[in-house]
């Protein structure tokens, strides 16, 4: 076990983990926040996304004691019932959840891009969420959802 | 009873009630529970894909610190199969393996990589036997049979059946033509894998929180394996992440979990792993299929002789129903005078197979559409046409009994045509560029549960607090299509409250009357009419009440939204509900729905395919291949679907562009594969669902024929849409290259070998020609009911 100390949603914390520990499992399981979700296993589905320095990584896939002095943020960051954030809004109004398990990975990958891109087209949004797979909706309604949310940041 | 909506909560687009929680990460899916003390479950599966069990050497896994328990198969020794007719798996294979994956052995420990460490410390001594992959193998009849000694050796089920003079409908027919299709197997993919929670409560009762869309099936088949009370053990769904289909059927992990449970005393949770997903499966049926129609010259079919072999993998499971259904709703669409159906199952040693959007009717409807396509080639007709002139006429019989009431089919063949150009564009494109058509139906429900009982499909119940607080109990189980909002709507509706004022509890057998389950497209239709029963009885009960403390006539009593409107005067709701609670005292209400009995034939066979009412979809789809790499991108679908009624739009739209996705995975890249019995790719690299990227502008068109039967009007919409989109991009291949595909998906490589084919002069098909060495015993011949009369 190694110690490390973790920023996740504005909240340093102090922790011991083993070396082979994902970012998913620590996240999941020492620090209780299950809105990140575990799909393949193999960095394939993208359900695993959070933020690290605001970039989408695949939490399956990253070792926790490598991401050791980043900002870590989870969809629990972002918004919650009562002050949920515009693309969580969003989410829903345009149907872009069915089961809603691919849900969270893919408004932070939206979110992270349009921080990146506030104005974008929707093949520029397709093309960012390429990497996220959701078996539901067709992705069609979650084109239209972090569309309605640019245009909205635009006025 | 009111049918038309007048409050205008259902027809109106809103939220699914759960949104925000799903969008926060706030949704308690299984693998989200954490209990105090809880074990981590794994289990052993075969790597031989059928043997002999000779020995199961467990020391070396109960001797490892962390281990809580170890099972084998004899401590489950009670055989199970969600089908009645099909009991026929263990939770842990006892004597012989039939699949690679089969479960084997189980443990429960401290953590999941101890639980890991053990399986793999677990020796089990096999004597492999002959395999058996393929469907012609299948009906050869072999020394060692998957399952047993008997007659039918690996044919699981056989069905032949005949309605009306076939040969004298041949006789008749102007032009004859056959085709041999086949359609490959694939896996549901949903992205949650599945998973249980079992812990004993305080009481002593087991409880076992699943991944399932069946929490009813769940809980008998645990009280059958575990030799336990129905009445001992509570089951809740958990809000599933993606069904499908996948958790339909009672898998081998919900049982060990809480065997496991029992036996160490604290909770214990199992997740499979992508690829045990792949082992575990229960998708789609790979079908081999054959089909013969008979037309007069201007299109009209005279008779028609199906045939479909279909490869069950291991077990049973829902096979004995996937069987009928690859031939009993081809008559849901055409008005087919004569009709010969023959069907076989057969076991492999592959992972059983089992039902997946359609459930057993995309692969015929796949076969039939690619067909017509054909005849109408031949007759010199258009393929919107052909269609037309052989549509089912709504409020009629089909050959094989099934009732039709409501059909919006005509509308949505027009809307998809006229908004896509069909005819102007058809044999009119670019080489490269096709546009195809087709169509489906799909059922509202099975008219016939699982197990055979004369009790209602779905109950709801409703209980009003005094605040006017209103909770709906129903164990409909939310798989993501929304059933939990379809109740809030059809209850909000009646009782004029906002959906998202609703308190609602469902799918646990401790808490919610029954519902059978989120299977056979049957929520919207039953758990909507229960629904709408007891809430119509609670607005009859809050009704009187008031009209009677008021001394008003009951007509002049009536709902509003969130009030009660009393002659001139406009009660608050809450106040309304305390006036009837004094009246009545507690204000429970409960509604029921039965479907009814004469909607179905007497013969063997017959319980499979009746419904309530069928739904109807057309669609038309734009494709562009490019010949040097044999790749075919969809470039626009449009897909109009008779709902009956759209209770949400948003819903229905998203059931429309989620089934065309799930029909794009289909027809171009998804398979179930496998090299000897060894799966190809288990895993979401190697086995490739469409992104964003491959997904095309889609027009969904919404058709509302108003079923009378149906809660507002509604029918179904979360798998018919799927069937249409294949042979639609399938015909669409054709229209662009010349080439005919027999056979789904239609993989690159496969565009390129009939295009080959075209340049050395052949045909340009790709497909199967030979039928398995099988002879079919002669059909049952059944009368056909006396000529429809239109209601």
């Amino acid at each position: 076990m190694e110690p490390v100390r973790l920023a996740v949603n504005g909240v340093t914390r102090s922790l011991f983990v083993a070396p082979h520990r994902t970012l998913l499992e620590t996240l999941r399981e020492d620090l209780g926040l299950t809105g990140t979700k575990h799909g393949c296993e193999l960095g394939e589905c993208s359900a695993c996304t959070v933020l690290v320095d605001g970039t989408p990584i695949l939490s399956c896939l990253t070792l926790t004691l490598d991401v050791a002095d980043a900002e870590i943020v989870t969809i629990e960051g972002i918004g919650s019932i009562a002050h949920p954030h515009p693309l969580q809004r969003a989410f829903g109004e345009y149907g872009a959840a069915q089961c809603g398990y691919c849900t969270p990975a893919m408004i932070l990958t939206a979110k992270a891009f349009l921080e990146e891109k506030p104005n974008p087209s929707e093949e520029e949004i397709a093309e960012a969420i390429a990497g996220n797979m959701c078996r539901c909706t067709g992705y069609l309604p979650i084109v239209r959802a972090i569309a309605s949310v640019a245009a909205e940041d635009d006025r | 009873m009111r049918i038309d909506p007048h409050l205008g909560i259902v027809g109106h687009t809103a939220p699914r009630v759960d949104s925000l929680a799903q969008a926060t990460g706030t949704v308690r899916f299984v693998d989200d529970l954490h209990y105090p003390g809880m074990l981590h479950g794994k289990i052993l599966r075969s790597a031989q894909a059928h043997a002999r069990i000779i020995n199961v050497d467990t020391s070396a896994a109960e001797a490892l610190p962390g281990v809580r328990a170890v099972l084998t198969g004899p401590d489950l020794p009670v055989a199970f199969g969600l089908l009645p007719v099909s009991q026929d798996e263990h939770a842990l294979a006892i004597d012989k393996v039939r699949h690679v994956g089969d479960p084997v052995a189980a443990v429960a420990a401290d953590d999941p990589d101890i639980a890991q460490r053990a399986i793999e410390l677990i020796h089990v001594t096999y004597e492999p036997l002959p395999i058996v992959t393929t469907i012609d193998e299948a009906v050869e009849v072999v020394d060692e049979p998957i399952h047993g000694e008997g007659p039918r050796n690996n044919r699981h089920r056989e069905v032949s059946l005949e309605f009306g003079d076939v040969d004298a409908g041949f006789a008749a027919a102007d032009h004859v033509r056959e085709d041999v299709f086949f359609y490959q197997g694939n896996n549901h993919a949903a992205l949650e894998a599945h998973g249980a929670v079992a812990l004993v409560e305080e009481d002593g009762r087991l409880h076992v929180f699943s991944s399932t869309q069946v929490p009813h099936y769940l809980h008998r088949i645990l009280a059958q394996v575990l030799e336990i009370p129905e009445g001992r053990i509570r089951v809740t769904a958990s809000p599933t992440g993606g069904g499908f289909g996948a958790k339909t059927d009672v898998f081998s992990h919900e049982l060990v979990v809480a065997k496991l449970a029992r036996i160490t005393g604290r909770p214990v949770k199992i997740m499979l792993t992508r690829e045990e997903v792949f082992y575990a499966h229960r998708g789609r049926h790979p079908v081999l299929m054959w089909v013969k129609t008979g037309f007069t010259t201007d299109g009209r079919i005279t008779a028609m002789w199906f045939q479909t072999f279909v490869d069950g993998g291991a077990y049973g499971s829902y096979g004995a129903a996937s069987l009928l259904y690859t031939g009993q709703l081809q008559t849901v669409t055409y008005r087919i005078p004569a009709y010969r159906f023959q069907g076989v199952r057969v076991f492999t040693n592959k992972p059983a197979c089992g039902p997946k959007r359609g459930h057993g009717t995309p692969q015929p409807r796949f076969g039939l559409e690619v067909h017509l396509d054909k005849a109408a080639e031949d007759l010199g007709l258009d393929p919107v046409t052909i269609r037309q002139r052989n549509l089912i006429e709504p409020f009629s019989s089909t050959v094989n009994h099934l009732r039709i009431t409501s059909s919006g089919l005509d509308e949505c063949i027009d809307r998809v045509a006229a908004a896509s150009g069909f005819r102007d564009r058809h044999r009119s494109l670019p080489w490269g560029r096709g546009i195809g058509f087709a169509i489906g139906a799909y059922m509202s429900g099975a008219g016939l549960p699982i197990y055979f009982n004369d009790m209602p499909q779905s109950e709801v119940m409703l209980k009003v607090d005094r605040g006017g607080g209103v909770t709906v109990y129903s164990m409909a189980a939310d798989c993501g299509q929304g059933s939990t909002t379809m109740l809030a709507t059809v209850v909000g509706e009646a009782l004029g409250i906002d959906p998202s004022d609703l308190a609602l509890v469902t799918a646990d057998t401790d808490l919610t009357p029954i519902d059978l389950g989120s299977y056979s497209s049957r929520v919207t239709f039953m758990a909507g009419n229960a629904a709408l029963d007891a809430a119509l009885e609670l607005a009859d009960l809050i009704l009187t009440a008031v009209a009677d403390d008021l001394d008003l006539d009951p007509d002049d009593v009536t709902i509003g939204k969130g009030v009660i409107h009393a002659g001139d005067r406009e009660i608050p709701w809450p106040d309304a509900v305390r006036i009837a609670e004094a009246r009545w005292g507690l204000l429970v209400t409960t509604g029921t729905y039965t479907p009814p009995k004469d909607i179905r034939g007497d013969y063997k066979g017959a319980g499979v395919g009746p419904s309530p009412a069928y739904s109807y979809s057309a669609c038309v789809a734009t494709v562009d291949c490019d010949p040097d790499t044999g790749f075919v991108s969809v470039e626009k679908v449009w897909l109009a679907h008779d709902i009956g009624r759209s209770i949400n739009p948003l819903l229905v739209q998203g059931q429309i562009e989620g089934s065309v996705h799930m029909a794009l995975g289909e027809v171009l890249m998804e398979e179930q594969a496998f090299r000897g019995a060894l799966h190809k790719g288990p895993s979401l690299l190697d086995y490739k669902i469409p992104t964003v990227l491959e997904m095309p502008d889609v027009e969904s068109i919404i058709v509302e024929s108003i079923d009378p039967e149906g809660p507002f009007g509604a029918k179904e919409v979360g798998q018919g849409p799927l069937l249409p989109v294949i042979p639609a991009v399938v015909n669409a291949v054709h229209d662009a290259l010349g080439i005919r595909v027999d056979e789904v998906p239609v993989r690159p490589d496969i565009v390129i070998a009939a295009l080959r084919d075209l340049e050395r002069g052949g045909t340009g098909r790709y497909g199967p020609t030979d039928l398995p060495n099988y002879m079919f015993r002669s059909p049952l011949p059944v009368e056909p009911p006396p000529e429809p009369v239109r209601a």
